[in-house]
């Protein structure tokens, strides 16, 4: 579990490219530095469910990240907030 | 800027061709066909043969060009019909002789 205030980076994993692949995190965040914001809860993994497979439960985070970052625009200060499953953080 | 990324045309969050369109927010009405096809996609919930999460998988799945042609139910039946295909729950026989009998 990651508690607030922790700072992770989101996997540069692409499994879209090694098959049929359901993933509910954004491209454009795979690889960047964000902030956990708080616990969600804890849910089946979707990525199993999409295809009708056993799911284990998986820990869901609001996980914010500088906009400028991201997009290459906006002004210091701008934030993304996004909700991220655990398997796609590591501590950064 | 658009990240040169092997994402999948779904995944179009913050692609630049994508943010200059303004959105319709008008309300509309359903049609009689739109309802018919939430009424299948209900059954084939309530009887265990397929999920909504599937029905998402589905679309996703759909080829670029034929997503951004189909109205949104219309994902959902092109969906349906392939998960149920690959599930073996229709055949293509089926489907092909359901069609032709109209």
């Amino acid at each position: 579990m990651f508690a607030p205030g922790t700072a992770v980076r989101v996997k540069n994993d692409w499994p879209e490219t090694r098959g049929p692949a359901h993933v509910r995190t954004p491209h454009y965040l795979r690889g960047m530095q964000g902030t956990v914001v708080r616990h969600l809860g804890t849910f089946p993994n979707p990525e199993d469910l999409a295809f009708a497979r056993p799911a284990p439960m998986r820990a869901l985070y609001h996980v914010r990240f500088a906009q400028p970052a991201v997009w290459q625009e906006g002004r210091s200060g701008d934030e993304l907030q996004v909700e991220l499953y655990e398997h796609w953080l590591e501590p950064a | 800027m658009d990240k040169d990324a092997p994402r999948n045309h779904h995944d179009l969050g913050g692609i630049s061709k994508f943010m200059c369109e303004a959105v319709d927010t008008t309300p509309h009405t359903l049609t009689d066909f739109d309802k018919q096809v939430d009424a299948v996609r209900g059954i084939l919930g309530a009887k265990g043969i397929m999920t909504v999460d599937e029905l998402r998988r589905g679309i996703e799945s759909i080829p670029e060009a034929e997503y951004h042609r189909l109205s949104y139910y219309r994902r959902w039946v092109r969906s349906m019909t392939s998960i149920l295909l690959q599930k073996g729950v229709i055949t293509e026989t089926e489907l092909r002789a359901a069609l032709e009998s109209g």
